[in-house]
């Protein structure tokens, strides 16, 4: 086929669930590309002989040979060749912002709809672990080092797995109670499910990774203890798990939650499927989201499963500049969440008995440009009013948690208290002791933490072999 | 999995347990907690270590059954098995020689107050503890707390045993016959607390409150714990759980700990439902 006939061939979509369907379960909401739609979509590719899709996938895979393999109908080696350089493509696959990254750039792009890399990726790692040809990679003897990783997210796993394969003895530490980071508590089911997750962390265990959990580094043991008591380094993915709030009147009224614990309350503890499972949520009538990134569209598409009456999203600036993925938000809209843009809260009102009652807000204009390039939305004096809500969830950010970083004052922080690393290595400004991931970015992406793991890894097996710091 | 090594009951609904967590029982200090989850549908709740043994590799927790997940703990036996236990989290009580402490604990709060009693003891702090209780066979821990302090008073609501009244009337006494106090320790229920902390703000008297509000991962990450301490919000988990009694806005707190009310209920439905009349029912009053 010469590249024009492949460029006449559609995006083949992806089936889903009927939205009328999926807004009263949690199941996966995109069912998956099928062999004959996955080998379709292969069939656009036009394997450039200078592929920029490569260059826009932060881990570099080799997109183009990937998708050849998935043309000829030799699935497995796909995904083989896919985890040579990303040890999560099933997670990848499904939450990476590829119309940002690899499908941004693809060359066909300019002219007709990118290639699908992602839904292709998607579909070979899941045919690869549905058919049981998940092989166990051969692990090195012991080198007689051994490395702490405190944070199961996706910036821990990849360095457990990378270090591993070098034959270090790894042990992750992981303070909640499931190993996953926000693959396990905050992305929710619908958009991740959760067997995806526990089955990478499984291999990882597998290939001779240990894990720890309800290990609270910095209370049960601090850096320097993990380092004196025989680990030869330390890479810390400890997330950005600490919640802002906007500092506005009322936010304490019962109904108000913090995105991370609305989320958390259902991905981590199914309190959808209370009382079976005996962690509560508050389901509430109508429900007010503030934010405009990922984390508001999981809130408010989470929230909408509880079948309110209503779910609204209340977000500052207008729908060009929300910085969630297009799919989620036509997700969203689909399944009937409705959007106040250019709209703030001022306060939150309550009734007698502390609980939520209202949001009382103001509309938005924007203004001249700010700092991130976006215009500043500014309050529009006089336009106040008020949107009745029994739960309102925020999602404006999250800030690095700053338990690892009191307990080890040699580490150099930014103004913000996220850790300060070497870009190249990953080093910190403490011996022995690694960084990557939100702890280090602040909120970012999976795949750039698992990047992140993945140089840190590099260096940390260098500075094991060498002992050069 | 953590191993129930030894179970008492201490009172009427209250049980004490011992649990293997030796890396727990080595770090810990006076005043943290713990999370734990009983089983894979189990909620995660907190409670305080009350005591440790770093040799035997134990920790201590008592609890008293008040919903679903306490009453299934309080079903236990020692040799079962628990899912998770995660800590020692929360802050360590600032333990130094304050001259003279008046510790208050209501209720299942002197499991509280029994670890920074004993830690404060050690210090030569002159302790002055006072226990209270709604009746005589809800009090706990009283020999213990015997033992760590240096004068013991004991209230009861109904008068079955000790004063006839509530804590902070032996408080009010203290301080009335001029008694030197440094500082003040309270724990128990919310409204206690507060009732303490309007008594020694009035006499200007410095007081920690070791607050008990919802809370999810302990870590600070979900923010589930809030609480306004000077008009500020703080994460009790980590910023706590000890607070300067007279800047902690308690009636939020108590409004935000009956979040869940109706779940509650619900829940100890289910809980009554699906097992039949439980042991804590026929449990000796
Ligand atoms: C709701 C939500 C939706 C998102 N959706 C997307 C998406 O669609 N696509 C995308 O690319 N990105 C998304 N992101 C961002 C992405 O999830 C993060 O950038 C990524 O998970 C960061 O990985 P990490 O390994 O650095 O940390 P995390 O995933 O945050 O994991 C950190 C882990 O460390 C543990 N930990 C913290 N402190 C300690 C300690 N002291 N001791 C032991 N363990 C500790 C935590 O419990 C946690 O498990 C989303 C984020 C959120 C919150
Ligand atoms: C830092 C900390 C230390 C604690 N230490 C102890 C302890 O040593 N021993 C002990 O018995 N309890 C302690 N608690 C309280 C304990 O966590 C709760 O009693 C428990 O979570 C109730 O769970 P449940 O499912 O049995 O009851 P639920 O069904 O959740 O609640 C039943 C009733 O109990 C009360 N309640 C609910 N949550 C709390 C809470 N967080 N604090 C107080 N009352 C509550 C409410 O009145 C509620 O209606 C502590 C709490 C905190 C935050
Ligand atoms: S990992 Fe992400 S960016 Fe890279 S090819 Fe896959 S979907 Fe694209
Ligand atoms: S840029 Fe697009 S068309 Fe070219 S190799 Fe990559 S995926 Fe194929
Ligand atoms: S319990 Fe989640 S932040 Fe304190």
């Amino acid at each position: 086929m010469d590249p024009k006939e492949r460029m006449k061939i559609p995006r083949q979509p992806m089936p889903e669930q009927d939205p009328k369907e999926r807004v009263s379960n949690f199941y996966e909401v995109p069912h998956g590309y099928t062999p004959e739609l996955a080998m379709e979509e292969a069939k656009r590719c036009i394997q450039c002989k200078k592929p920029l899709c490569v260059a826009g996938c932060p881990v570099n895979i080799d997109i183009p040979w990937f998708i050849r393999l998935v043309a000829e109908g030799k699935f497995v080696e796909a995904a083989r060749k896919i985890k040579e350089t990303n040890g999560l493509p099933a997670v990848c696959g499904r939450v990476c912002p590829q119309e940002d990254q690899c499908e941004k750039v693809c060359v066909i792009a300019k002219k007709v709809e990118p290639v699908a890399i992602g839904r292709l990726e998607r579909f070979v790692a899941d045919y690869e672990r549905e058919h049981d040809e998940v092989t166990i990679p051969d692990i090195p003897p012991w080198t007689g080092k051994k490395v702490a990783i405190i944070g199961s997210g996706p910036a821990g796993l990849t360095v457990a797995g990378d270090l591993v394969k070098k034959g270090h003895r790894v042990t992750i530490f992981e303070a909640l109670h499931k190993p996953g980071g926000v693959l396990v508590y905050g992305i929710p089911e619908f958009r991740l499910p959760k067997k995806i997750v526990e089955a990478e962390v499984d291999y990882l265990r597998r290939m001779g990774v240990e894990i720890e959990c309800n290990a609270v580094i910095g209370k049960l043991e601090t850096v320097d203890e993990l380092l004196s008591n025989g680990y030869d380094a330390v890479f810390i993915g400890t997330g950005a798990g600490l919640p802002y709030f906007m500092n506005i009147p009322g936010e304490n009224l019962v109904g108000v939650y913090s995105a991370n614990e609305f989320l958390t309350r259902i991905n981590l503890m199914r309190a959808y499927l209370f009382p079976e499972y005996d962690t509560p949520v508050l389901k509430g009538k109508r429900v007010v989201v503030v934010g405009g990134g990922n984390t508001a569209m999981d809130a408010a598409r989470t929230a909408i499963r509880l079948c309110p009456e209503e779910v609204k999203i209340v977000y500052r600036r207008s729908r060009e500049e929300m910085p969630a993925r297009i799919e989620e938000i036509h997700h969203g809209e689909e399944e009937g969440i409705k959007f106040e843009l250019l709209t703030n809260p001022l306060r939150f009102i309550g009734d007698e008995e502390g609980r939520l009652r209202a949001a009382e807000c103001i509309r938005m204009e924007l203004g001249e440009p700010d700092e991130s390039g976006r215009r500043r939305p500014v309050p529009m004096k006089g336009s106040e009013f008020t949107i009745d809500c029994d739960v309102a969830i925020i999602a404006i950010g999250n800030g690095p948690n700053p338990l690892i970083p009191h307990t080890t004052p040699e580490l150099k922080l930014t103004k913000w208290g996220n850790i300060v690393v070497d870009q190249e290595t990953g080093r910190t400004s403490k011996k022995g002791v690694f960084a990557g991931g939100d702890i280090v970015r602040g909120g970012s992406t999976v795949i750039l933490a698992m990047g992140d793991g993945r140089t840190a890894a590099n260096s940390i097996h260098e500075y094991l072999t060498t002992g050069k710091w | 999995m953590f191993e129930i090594v030894e179970k008492r009951e201490l009172a009427h609904r209250v049980c004490l347990f011992r649990i293997r967590a030796p890396l727990i029982a080595r770090k810990r200090r006076a005043g943290q907690f713990i999370i734990l989850r009983i089983n894979e549908h189990g909620e995660r709740i907190p409670l305080t270590i009350a005591d440790s043994d770093s040799e035997e590799g134990t920790i201590t927790i008592i609890v008293q059954e008040v919903g679903k997940t306490t009453s299934v703990l309080c079903s236990l036996k020692a040799g079962d098995r628990l899912l998770d236990v995660v800590g020692p989290l929360g802050k360590p009580t600032h333990i130094e020689n304050y001259g003279t402490a008046v510790c208050v604990g209501g209720g299942i709060g002197c499991a509280v107050t029994y670890p920074i009693a004993k830690a404060l003891k050690e210090t030569g702090t002159h302790v002055i503890s006072i226990m209270g209780a709604r009746t005589k066979n809800l009090l706990i821990l009283e020999e213990e707390m015997r033992s760590v302090s240096d004068e013991l008073f004991i209230a009861t609501d109904d008068g079955s045993y000790g004063h006839h009244g509530f804590v902070t009337a032996v408080l009010e006494e203290l301080i009335g016959e001029g008694r030197k106090i440094d500082v003040v320790i309270a724990v128990g229920p919310v409204p206690m607390m507060k009732a303490v902390s309007s008594v020694t703000r009035t006499n200007g008297i410095y007081t920690m409150a070791s607050l008990n509000p919802i809370m999810v991962d302990g870590t600070g990450m979900c923010g589930a714990c809030r609480v306004t301490v000077d008009g500020q919000t703080k994460f009790v988990c980590v910023d706590g759980p000890e607070f300067d009694a007279h800047q902690v806005d308690f009636d939020e707190l108590i409004r935000r700990n009956r979040t869940y009310l109706k779940e509650e209920r619900i829940a100890m439905e289910e809980l009554t439902y699906h097992e039949g009349p439980r042991c804590y029912e026929k449990k000796g009053v």
